[in-house]
């Protein structure tokens, strides 16, 4: 299996997008730092980036990346090796090219620059959104053959993720407004990770605001250690469930 | 001798028996007198009590002449947590450099470490007051400095805990240069007019640092405080004047860096407002003018309820507060202009350093917030972000009059 990773590695450096990647992440921060003399309006730029760059870099990327190496897929599949071995493999190297990228394009600065304890949140979400959009991706992959196809599905993951789900949850909001909501949009939160990503960061940029009845109730939620552990524990599982459906769906799959 | 001369004999005599009639009294372990209450039983109007150090358990002391009182190395009065340590009854008195400890806690009576009873011209400076109930008292006292007083008490709930510098019913104080923590307020006035409160600290307290009602024409100068359980609170009067001062780190669901409530005819100048939850409160309150202040971190900058009319902002920085302003209403009966703002994204052709089109404070998702409070959760999201750039192209929830006609490109210089 670690050979498998390291081969799809290797083919992945060669093909200079996670270069890139790198590349745009560690200019945009170093010209936010620079632009900036407050590292904590810094981390608030970069909340934006990790938000919406970071999964759909990730989940345009795998999901093109998957379909290009059919081929090499296919071939391995002839040698006896089990399809779970390989798939895993795949996603294990794609996850930790973007993952090593992220890391350089935008912890490197961060932590030169020393954007506070704001930064190791963001470090955090960061990386876990990549591995959720990883994860999506091979989902979206193995539902269809067409390339096309699945990457419209992985548009529109990202699309319902960043958007679409927070104008349902405005929605229920606007609808229900005369109703205790705080346990009920928690629980909706974690049906998001992109949400939840974001108020976990909110919580450390903007708490004077948040600071309200509402405010309070989640503060005292996620700052709690229970609350840290239930969000990252959520983002896992985020990680964890699409990855296990793609898998069972690739194991049996007629390819 | 010639009559001037003998004139001049005749004052310098009577200087000196001046002189001599205000005595010096010792009170201390290895003097003499070794009892406050004794001196101050002893002495004549107008005497001096040195109290050297050691700690002294005397009860309730009352001054009913006018003394000096001074402290040396020290002295401690203890009250062991039973009784009001001295009470004041008489005008043209002073104590100084000495430490209160320990008085009694009381809910029928507010016992306090020193008590002013309807006295003039008392000065009490220099003194340390270390777990005491309330303070300084004033009560119907006028013409008194309370300077360079250090008061620290141990907070427990608001109904156990005195306030720090208390006054009620006074005119023409004094307050400055006090240190105020842990008390239920830092600084009380009630029906207090025409005092100055300047350069005093109100740290830590469990309620307001400061608070005052009916108090007109008062004055608070290069005061700071801070990390108060609910900022400073001040209502129902006229004629305030708030320069300099600093209200900070004020943090809590009900805490403001400064509420004002019902406050006619004030000013507000070149005050700081740092990372409080809102910067200014303001309800019910006209004709103020907010001059030079800057707003800096702040949940929400200044929440202005619809209920306020004929008040001026000018030349305040705002930056970085998730929300400038949040009004409750779409009534604008307030002046806003030549403020700097850091989200202002307007152009200045005419390079005047005014910005040439005018920025609306007032975000359409605060709106939202105001009145859905849960909504908050979706703040710095994608769709929030679309909805306010449509807004401000298209205002239709915003107050479209609530706006800076002449926003400043740069920032003032407020030193």
């Amino acid at each position: 299996m670690t050979r498998i990773v390291r081969y799809i590695f290797i083919d992945i450096l060669r093909t200079r997008f996670t270069m890139l990647y790198t590349l745009f992440l560690l200019v945009s921060t170093f010209a936010l730092f620079h632009l900036d003399s407050d590292p904590g309006k810094v981390v608030l730029s970069l909340l934006n980036v990790v938000l919406m760059v970071v999964p759909l870099v990730s989940i345009v990327f795998t999901t093109i990346h998957f379909f290009n190496s059919y081929e090499f897929i296919e071939l391995m599949l002839a040698q006896p090796v089990a399809r779970r071995v390989v798939f895993l493999g795949e996603y294990m190297a794609v996850a930790f090219s973007l993952c090593s990228a992220f890391l350089v394009g935008a912890g490197v600065p961060l932590l030169m620059f020393g954007g506070g304890p704001g930064a190791w949140t963001l470090l955090f979400s960061g990386l876990m959104l990549t591995l959720v959009f990883v994860s999506l991706a091979f989902l979206s992959s193995v539902l269809t053959r067409d390339k096309a196809k699945a990457i419209g599905i992985a548009l529109l993951f990202w699309f319902y993720f960043s958007l679409i789900y927070d104008g349902l949850l405005l929605w229920i909001i606007y609808s229900f407004a005369d109703y205790p909501l705080e346990k009920v949009t928690l629980a909706l939160i974690a049906f998001n990770p992109v949400d939840l990503a974001r108020i976990v960061m909110l919580l450390q940029l903007d708490i004077s605001a948040l600071m309200g009845y509402t405010g309070a109730f989640y503060k005292n939620f996620f700052g709690s250690n229970s609350g840290i552990l239930f969000s990252a524990g959520i983002l896992v599982i985020w990680v964890l469930t699409p990855l296990w459906i793609a898998l069972r769906v690739f194991t049996r799959k007629d390819l | 001798m010639t009559r001037p001369a003998r004139l001049a004999g005749v004052v310098v005599i009577a200087l000196w028996c001046a002189q001599t009639e205000a005595a010096t009294l010792r009170v201390g372990k290895e003097e003499a007198i070794q009892s406050i209450r004794k001196a101050i039983d002893i002495a004549q109007p107008g005497d001096t009590i040195l109290i050297t150090g050691g700690v002294y358990r005397e009860g309730n002391l009352r001054i009913e002449k006018p003394l000096v009182l001074l402290g040396i190395n020290d002295p401690i009065l203890d009250g062991e947590r039973k009784y009001e340590l001295l009470t004041i009854a008489s005008s043209d008195v002073t104590v100084a450099g000495i430490v209160f400890r320990n008085t009694g806690r009381a809910s029928m009576h507010d016992l306090a470490a020193v008590k002013l009873l309807n006295v003039s011209r008392v000065t009490v400076r220099d003194n340390r007051f270390e777990d005491v109930f309330f303070g300084i008292y004033l009560s119907g006292s006028s013409h008194s400095h309370i300077c360079n007083n250090t008061l620290q008490a141990t907070p427990g709930n608001e109904q156990d805990t005195g306030n720090g510098i208390h006054a009620w019913k006074s005119h023409n104080i004094t307050i400055d240069s006090n240190v105020v923590r842990g008390h239920r307020d830092g600084i009380y006035f009630e029906f207090v007019t025409s005092s100055r409160i300047r350069y005093n600290t109100s740290e830590g307290n469990i309620r307001y640092g400061l608070h005052f009602m009916f108090s007109h024409d008062n004055e608070y100068r290069h005061n700071m405080f801070v990390r108060n359980g609910a900022g400073v609170a001040v209502m129902y009067t006229r004629g305030v004047h708030m320069i300099n001062n600093t209200f900070g780190d004020n943090w809590g669901s009900a805490a403001y860096g400064l509420l004002l409530k019902d406050i006619r005819d004030s000013e507000v100048v070149g005050n700081k407002f740092v990372r409080n939850s809102a910067g200014i409160f303001m309800e019910g309150s006209s004709r103020i003018t907010f001059r030079e202040n800057s707003f800096t971190s702040n949940g929400y900058a200044i929440r202005l309820q619809a209920s306020c009319d004929n008040n001026t902002f000018e030349r305040n920085n705002f930056s970085s507060n998730t929300f400038d302003i949040v009004t409750n209403g779409s009534l604008v009966l307030n002046t806003i202009r030549n403020n700097y703002w850091d989200r202002y994204e307007g152009y200045d052709l005419d390079r005047d350093n005014t910005g040439d089109v005018p920025y609306r404070p007032v975000s359409m998702y605060s709106m939202i917030v105001e009145r859905m409070p849960v909504a908050v959760l979706l703040w710095r999201s994608f769709l929030v972000f679309l909805l306010d750039r449509a807004e401000r192209a298209m205002p239709a929830m915003t107050p479209v009059n609530l706006e800076d006609n002449a926003p400043s490109m740069k920032p003032h210089d407020l030193g």
